[in-house]
């Protein structure tokens, strides 16, 4: 899983994936046939696309995937000014979805909203639905509590409790009433939060002697020691280094088997990266600083957003020209 | 997703099936406990009700016998020696002598203090100031009313010059106000030092960067950005030096006197309470009341003192936070 | 460079540039200057000094009579056979009984104002204003009300130990109340919403990750309060702790004296080795106190969370 990203660097692997794959479309503005991108040091944001294309698996099985989230006419605001405005989307099972888009543009409000922690926010009003499963999460009889059980999330700054990391990850078993044998939940959380191997020895000290990167990691497997559906997970790279960062979305893309996953993330190359699907939201480039916007412009298969975006604003995005 | 099912079905404890919908399960726990908490905020508010409700009917009840204009400006304090009179001049006197004498010395002290913590101490000799003031700011007053009787008043007597009049009663304003002026140098040194804190740093360096001696960055650009909070300080200090007792009790003595005096005894407003609550005298008579009359009085007093000074930390805290 | 660093050296650059285009300061400004330094520095040593005579004069006082009998006997008739007996077991009793009626509902005030209610609402910042008022309200008062309230009154308990506690209680409680505020407040919201994020209700949040936090710093604080308790005379006086008390007191609804109130009476009778007794007194109750302090400081350097 890891050669590609050494393949991903010299550049030349692109030109053997799209003849593997058949791809006939040419992006705009793209060169042709024996330009050598193996020169240029950069990969740009297509050739970083296609090439993760290999490790997150065939993109068409990821379009028949059941409906998670079922996002209809998405509005909220902070008091009276809407911060995310008519989102209307599908989440895909066992997909990791990506949703990109300059600073302002409500990508964390409208993650926030898939669990309801935009409830925390006493001038936040949510119009519209949010269908989880088809019902909507919403609906006046349901229970944010419940939801989050659910429907976990990661933060973007690491937040581990000031206990041991053993009591970290027991701690949501706990409250749900699992009492099973715990060490056996605690180790299996670890494991498939690629931690185990590190601290299986000191599981008794405080989490704060870790790494940043293990921080997170320790982050990821308490939300997944509760056996959730979904991971929400709001910009968890941004404050960690480059290798962390990549064992991260290494680790994002293993328990896409068992997990869905979106991610909110900044960072294009990441998107391009790891996620299987990709929502660009934008401000409408008419709002006054003061109230910026947010709209849904394009929802996509990654690898077409990056390399042939149907909306100009998408493709002005992903090539820099804009945010 | 075969997998997670497994996984999801070993990894539960038998029994506890998680249902897709999300249960609604109206959690009553919950509300009983945010109650039973907000209960308890409550309570502060039974408090100061029944502080008033304590004060105010006995007064109501002494306002029946004394008019109120008797009370407030009448000169004669002598409830319960005839001719008996109630006019509270003489208590307030003997409050404000010793709170001046208490202000003399705890305003340039605190103050002093405040500054040189603020501007000119080092880290390792703040270390040390901070927590003498804070053990200063924990001694009793019981001990402060010992000071004053045992150390301060013989000090005086042996120091007046002959000039000034009579030798200091053994009993007398100014030993309990010098005392009280001691315990009241941590509430201005503390909450002065913390507003000069609070003046951003930008102000001073540009004053040092235009040639300033630390005096004039201290005196002219930090005190006066400081002063509401300088003020705030004075203020609580005044309405803990009007509240104080112990040392009134054990260092100024039982005569109600109409002079603003410092060797002379004095009878303070809270001293009054003192005595006449621990001696004898029945329930519903108007000496009781008096009590409540004269407490009510030094409650408005400090009440109107505290929402001052609270309104002045809140007006430096809004500037610079 | 740091930050701090970069500040210092514009600041000497900008002022060396001022001295040389201006000239050196005025050598009236600079002996003024130094007298102003020295003026601070006397301020500061009269406060020091000031409680370093309060406390040695105390000490030397009382230390002639100070033995093992201030511990063992109680109040009687000749002072050399006088102690404080009577008035340590009151102040236990009386302690005792204000810590466990301060800490819940202190702690529970301070969740609530914390963690559950709107600031937005009005009743929620008048409840806050009026914490703040009632700590600053003069002790006496809070002995006034016990007397028209507890004492006499609708309570109507009399001059035992449980009304003395209550007045007390009430007294320290806005004292306890802020401090535990400060200390909940001080943990991160990042770990309340980590907590909830997990499907966790507030109140387990609450319970299991704000509350084992924040409990160095409340801990700290009841102390602090406690402290200030001990010490307290005036409102115990209207309240009924007794000026001649010779028994031990056994029970909530018994008569009783405290240390303060002990020290207080001994120090008003008229003869030299009451006063002597008084001071004494006063040593007993400074080391204590001293005690109880540093316990408090020593609990929260050990305890204190680094966020």
């Amino acid at each position: 899983m890891t050669e590609s990203r050494r393949d991903r660097e010299t550049g030349r692997a692109d030109e053997a994936s799209r003849a593997a794959r058949g791809d006939g479309a040419t992006p705009p503005g793209r060169e042709q046939g024996g330009a050598a991108p193996a020169e240029s040091a950069l990969p740009s944001i297509q050739d970083t696309a296609k090439e993760s294309q290999r490790r997150k698996g065939d993109p068409a099985r990821a379009g028949q995937r059941e409906v998670m989230f079922g996002i209809q006419d998405l509005t909220v605001r902070y008091g009276k000014q809407p911060a995310v405005e008519n989102v209307t989307f599908d989440i895909l099972r066992n997909n990791i979805t990506a949703l990109i888009g300059p600073s302002g543009c409500g990508k964390s409000t409208l993650i926030r909203c898939l669990n309801r922690m935009n409830d925390l926010i006493p001038s936040a009003s949510v119009e519209g639905r949010v269908n989880y499963h088809g019902e909507d999460l919403y609906g006046p009889k349901i229970d944010p509590v419940e939801v989050r059980k659910r429907i976990g999330m990661v933060f973007q700054k690491p937040n581990p409790f000031p206990k041991s990391i053993y009591d970290n990850i027991a701690f949501g078993p706990r409250i749900l009433g699992m009492k099973d044998d715990m060490d056996a939940i605690v180790e299996r959380a670890l494991t498939r939060a690629a931690l185990w191997g590190e601290v299986k020895d000191r599981l008794k000290e405080n989490a704060y002697g870790m790494s940043g990167g293990q921080q997170q990691r320790l982050c990821i497997a308490r939300s997944i020691a509760i056996e959730p559906d979904v991971i929400l997970m709001d910009e968890p790279c941004s404050a960690l280094d480059p290798i962390s960062t990549g064992r991260i979305e290494d680790l994002m893309i293993e328990l896409k088997e068992n997990y869905s996953i979106v991610i909110v993330t900044h960072n294009m190359q990441q998107a391009a990266r790891v996620s299987d699907m990709t929502a660009f939201l934008m401000v409408a480039l008419d709002d006054t600083e003061d109230n910026p916007r947010g709209r849904l412009v394009e929802y996509e298969h990654t690898q077409k957003m990056f390399t042939n975006p149907s909306d100009q604003r998408t493709e002005q995005y992903v090539t820099g020209k804009v945010g | 997703m075969e997998a997670r099912d497994a996984i999801a079905a070993s990894g539960l404890a038998a029994g506890t099936p998680r249902p897709r919908l999300e249960a609604a399960r109206p959690r009553y726990g919950e509300r009983v406990i945010k109650a039973l908490l907000a209960l308890c905020a409550v309570l502060s508010i039974v408090t100061t009700v029944a502080i008033v409700v304590s004060l105010v009917g006995p007064t109501v009840e002494f306002f029946r016998e004394v008019g109120i204009f008797d009370f407030l400006f009448g000169t004669n304090w002598s409830p319960t020696i005839s001719p008996e009179s109630y006019g509270v001049l003489p208590l307030v006197i003997g409050t404000l002598s010793v709170t001046l004498w208490g202000l003399i010395v705890a305003v340039p002290v605190g103050l002093g203090a405040a500054i040189y913590l603020s501007e000119y101490a080092r880290p390792r000799v703040r270390k040390l100031l901070k927590p003498t003031l804070e053990v200063l700011a924990g001694v009793p007053t019981v001990a402060f009313g010992f000071f004053a009787f045992s150390f301060v008043t013989p000090v005086i007597q042996d120091i007046w010059p002959g000039f000034l009049g009579d030798e200091p009663n053994v009993f007398n304003a100014g030993a309990a106000g010098l005392a009280i002026g001691l315990l009241i140098v941590p509430i201005i040194a503390s909450i002065s030092e913390d507003a000069m804190s609070a003046v951003p740093a930008g102000l001073r360096e540009g004053a040092y960067a235009l040639g300033a001696s630390k005096m004039r960055v201290a005196l002219r650009v930090v005190f006066p950005a400081a002063l509401s909070g300088v003020v705030a300080s004075i203020v609580l200090g005044v309405s803990r030096a009007v509240g104080e007792t112990l040392v009134v009790l054990m260092a100024a003595g039982n005569t109600p006197n109409l002079d603003l005096t410092f060797s002379e005894s004095v009878q303070a407003i809270t001293a009054y309470i003192g005595v006449v609550a621990t001696g004898d005298i029945s329930t519903q008579s108007l000496e009781y009341n008096t009590i409540f009359a004269v407490g009510l009085l030094l409650f408005v007093v400090t009440l109107g003192m505290n929402l001052l000074s609270i309104r002045l930390v809140r007006r430096y805290r809004e500037v610079y936070e | 460079m740091p930050g701090s660093q970069r500040v210092r050296l514009a600041t000497a650059g900008a002022r060396a540039e001022t001295v040389g285009a201006l000239g050196q300061q005025p050598a009236g400004e600079r002996s003024r200057s130094y007298a102003f330094h020295a003026l601070l520095l006397l301020m500061l040593s009269v406060a020091v000094l000031g409680l370093a005579i309060l406390l040695i004069d105390a000490f030397v006082e009382g230390l002639p009579r100070f033995g093992i009998d201030l511990f063992t006997e109680g109040t009687s008739a000749l002072p050399e056979e006088s102690g404080f007996l009577n008035a340590i077991l009151g102040t236990l009793f009386l302690i005792g009984g204000v810590i466990v009626m301060t800490v819940p509902l202190g702690v529970g005030a301070a969740i609530y104002l914390e963690e559950y209610a709107d600031r937005e609402r009005w009743w929620n910042r008048a409840i806050e204003v009026n914490i703040q008022n009632l700590a600053a309200v003069p002790s006496i008062v809070y002995g006034i009300l016990g007397l028209g309230v507890i004492v006499r009154g609708p309570l109507d308990l009399g001059f035992v130990v449980l009304a003395g506690s209550i007045t007390l209680a009430l007294l320290v409680l806005p004292t306890v109340i802020i401090a535990a505020r400060e200390a909940i407040r001080a943990v991160p919201p990042s770990i309340r919403e980590g907590s909830l994020a997990l499907g966790a209700t507030q109140w387990q949040t609450v319970r299991r990750q704000v509350l084992p936090a924040s409990i160095p710093g409340i801990t700290t604080g009841v102390i602090l309060a406690i402290s200030r308790a001990i010490g307290e005379t005036a409102p115990l006086l209207l309240v009924g702790a007794a000026v001649f008390v010779s028994f031990n007191p056994s029970g909530f609804f018994d008569g009783y004296t405290v240390l303060p109130v002990q020290i207080f009476t001994y120090f008003s009778r008229a003869q030299d080795e009451y006063i002597v007794l008084a001071a004494a007194g006063i040593i007993v109750m400074l080391a204590l106190l001293i005690a109880m302090n540093s316990f408090a400081i020593w609990l929260r350097n050990r305890y204190e969370q680094k966020w």
